[in-house]
């Protein structure tokens, strides 16, 4: 990144864009490795989809109606079951604390590691939407529609649940009290979600309206989510 | 007298036992005129006398709300100016504000049934107070997660401050999602809606129940400031314990020592 766009940013820049994207490449290597576990969120999310028939029947009009909203759900679950990942492990061998000391910018550092975190686990789950949506028998506009609603829409919960994951991290508590704190931050993204799916199954709004609504909380996610994570981390690791 | 002045825990303890009393009566003074008036206040021509659960039901939201204001303006002290009661006001705040909101819930829930014929609708309304009191109760887990206070305290002010900015947004996306609950009545371009019977001791309920909100939370906070002098006074007799033992521990094995030189 930065020997290609050299001459945009000012000299002082080019270690931390380095360093940046450094850091992501070391990321996504981690998660996609042996006993990273990014591929893990891709079968649970699997799971929970093939589990929902079993809960309200086989009935395969029920099922498309309903496909969207498990899609969704499914997705949420897996994104935040995989994010108790995101600083723990770095934490735990101590590269989470080179990284806190670093000259590059906490926000910056914490802005990688969650685009990272989103491009190794978030990604697959919008990749494994096509087939899943062939489950749940919904037609092909309604699984692209899921498919770009989760496109836009998973960055936010990455972003938003990195601010519980750097929390758990400093708390050495993870897991339910993670998934408990970042929940109810998500429901905006999932009513937009949802939303804009049905939108285009059923109608009668238009796609436009909660599609850009959920860009934006994307957007938002996107200054906030950094910002919170690297002051709970720079406030809670001693 | 500043807000610097109060850093210093003895100097807030001595002044709020002076203003407690006085803030106790005014409380109490206040609800007995806001309820007598609220009893006296004609029934509404369509709820009948359900019309009253209201006197209850709306300071109670406003507190539930306000509440997660201070709880932020004490995060600031907190993060920004380290003040060292301002994690104190916010933990003594959070179970105040999750016990209006709970309130509010379930005063509403009353309400409901013989208004609109069921406890709970999911409305936007109270969907998002619903979403606002999860909140509370993870932000009181998180509290309880933690033993050591201060560690807890950042971490708290974090998510209260992230709470403080997607509450409005949360709001926003339920009020999208579905609206059957009435507009805002009481404040509102060209004047409230409301009849002057019932707008007086509904304004007169909501300062009493701010009032008993400020008197508990002080109340609270003392309680808080004890709470941490008995735990760190505990830790203190502990570690003299461990160590008079090791000491103990230390001067056998001398004497031991020296009885084996003797020998």
């Amino acid at each position: 990144m930065a020997v290609a766009g050299g001459d945009c940013f000012p000299n002082r820049w080019k270690p931390s864009m380095t360093a940046l994207a450094a850091l992501i490449r070391r990321d996504i290597r981690i998660a996609l490795r042996v006993g990273g576990g990014a591929l893990i969120g891709v079968l649970f999310f699997l799971t929970v989809v093939v589990l929902m028939p079993f809960a309200v029947g086989p009935d395969l009009a029920l099922l498309s109606r309903l496909g969207p909203a498990i899609l969704w759900l499914g997705a949420l679950l897996a994104s935040l079951l995989t994010l108790d990942r995101l600083f723990m492990a770095d934490h735990e061998d101590g590269s989470l604390d080179l990284i806190t000391m670093s000259r590059t910018p906490l926000e910056l550092a914490c802005a990688a590691k969650a685009l990272a975190h989103w491009l190794a686990a978030g990604l697959p789950l919008i990749v494994a939407t096509p087939v899943l949506g062939l489950l749940l028998n919904l037609d092909m506009v309604a699984t692209a529609a899921v498919a770009l609603t989760l496109l836009a829409g998973t960055p936010a919960l990455t972003f938003t649940g990195m601010i519980g994951a750097a929390l758990a991290v400093t708390l050495h508590r993870g897991g339910l009290l993670m998934a408990v704190l970042v929940l109810p931050l998500s429901i905006p993204v999932l009513i937009f979600g949802v939303a804009a799916s049905q939108a285009v199954i059923v109608g009668p709004m238009t796609f436009g309206a909660p599609f850009s609504i959920l860009c934006a909380l994307s957007l938002v996610s996107l200054v906030i989510g950094p910002f919170a994570a690297a002051a709970s981390l720079r406030h809670g690791l001693d | 007298m500043t807000l610097i002045d109060l850093a210093n825990p003895t100097r807030f303890l001595a002044l709020t036992a002076r203003v407690l009393p006085w803030l106790a009566a005014a409380t109490i003074i206040l609800l007995t005129i806001g309820l007598y008036q609220a009893a006296l206040a004609p029934d509404d021509y369509q709820q009948g006398a359900t019309v009253k659960i209201m006197f209850i039901h709306v300071p109670n939201a406003w507190l539930s709300m306000f509440v997660w204001g201070v709880m932020s303006i004490a995060s600031l002290g907190t993060l920004v100016w380290r003040h060292p009661l301002a994690d104190v006001a916010a933990k003594a705040a959070a179970p105040i504000g999750a016990a209006f909101t709970f309130l509010a819930l379930l005063t509403g829930s009353l309400w409901g049934r013989p208004m609109w014929g069921t406890y709970w609708e999911w409305d936007a309304r109270l969907t998002s107070v619903l979403i606002l009191f999860l909140m509370y109760l993870g932000l009181m887990a998180l509290w309880r997660a933690v033993d050591d206070p201060s560690r807890a305290a950042r971490a708290a002010a974090v998510l209260t401050l992230v709470g403080a900015i997607n509450l409005p947004i949360i709001k926003f996306s339920v009020d999208w999602w579905n609206t059957l609950h009435q507009p805002a009545s009481v404040m509102r371009m060209g004047g409230s809606a409301l009849d002057k019977s019932f707008l007086i001791p509904l304004l007169v309920m909501a300062v009493a129940f701010t009032l008993l909100f400020v008197t508990l939370h002080l109340a609270a906070m003392r309680n808080e400031i004890l709470r941490r002098r008995v735990r760190s006074l505990q830790m203190m007799q502990a570690s003299r314990i461990a160590f008079s033992s090791e000491v103990a521990v230390g001067s056998r094995e001398d004497n031991a020592s020296k009885e084996a030189g003797a020998a």
